[in-house]
């Protein structure tokens, strides 16, 4: 009888396996998140300068609340577009 | 003793002599009303991200102050709201990890930090563009192989 170590897989049985999300501010010990830096926070905007729910960025509760409220001061200062098209 | 900070956008149109008498002022106002100047930040000319008075760039200062009572915070965003040449201004409280912060920023240990990360990763990147095109340059490389056999080899040990 062929035993499981013995069956060979077309295709790479890992392939379909999602990667774990973190919160990178916990992970690399963030505690600020300057409202002054447009280029960091432009990575938790989409395309339209929206910004991006925590599903997709993996933040944690505390961290998405000051990354959106940075974002959000970014906007009034004019460092961050609120409406556009193709911002990256 | 609470610490703040303070940005706000000059308008570009004026001189540079002007615009730093108007950030100036706001500095002497502050001392005026007691208040400890930690730092006073020259951002300079910077695009807007969208226009504001018909204006697209604008000068950016930013002063960190530390006050003991609140109410100086009012009179100051007042005399900026009365202020034509102010184009933006926003005035944020800071907590003990932002002035943390912007103490490292000063001392540039963030910008490395940041840089050091982004150099990693583009490091990285240029790693694998760099094997990637090696391994496109050694194919050939591989096909001239022949007539310089002892070289190559090394170089793919290395």
């Amino acid at each position: 009888m062929p035993s499981r170590d013995d069956i060979k897989f077309l295709s790479n049985p890992k392939i379909g396996q999602k990667r774990k999300k973190y919160c990178r501010f916990r992970k690399y010990g963030i505690k600020y998140i300057d409202y002054k830096d447009p280029d960091f926070l432009m990575q938790f905007v989409n395309e339209q300068g929206k910004i991006l729910p925590r599903r997709i960025t993996g933040n944690s509760q505390k961290y998405q609340r000051k990354v959106s409220t940075a974002i959000k001061r970014a906007r009034h200062l004019a460092m961050l577009p609120y409406v556009t098209d193709l911002l990256k | 003793m609470k610490n703040y900070e303070t940005t706000f956008i000059v308008d570009p149109v004026l001189s540079g002599e002007e615009i730093k008498a108007t950030a100036q002022t706001y500095v002497d106002h502050l001392t005026s009303e007691g208040c400890e100047i930690v730092h006073v930040d020259e951002m300079g000319l910077r695009q807007l991200a969208y226009p504001i008075n018909k204006r697209t760039s604008g000068v950016y200062y930013c002063v960190e102050f530390a006050a003991n009572a609140g109410d100086i915070v009012d009179r100051v965003e007042l005399a900026l709201r009365r202020d034509e040449r102010i184009m933006r201004f926003l005035t944020v409280t800071l907590d003990k990890y932002g002035v943390k912060y912007n103490e490292d920023k000063r001392k540039g240990l963030i910008g490395k930090v940041k840089s050091k990360k982004k150099a990693d990763k583009d490091n990285k990147r240029d790693d694998r563009r760099s094997s990637k095109s090696g391994g496109k340059k050694d194919a050939p490389k591989r096909k001239e192989a022949p007539k310089a056999a002892a070289p190559a080899p090394k170089e793919e040990e290395e």
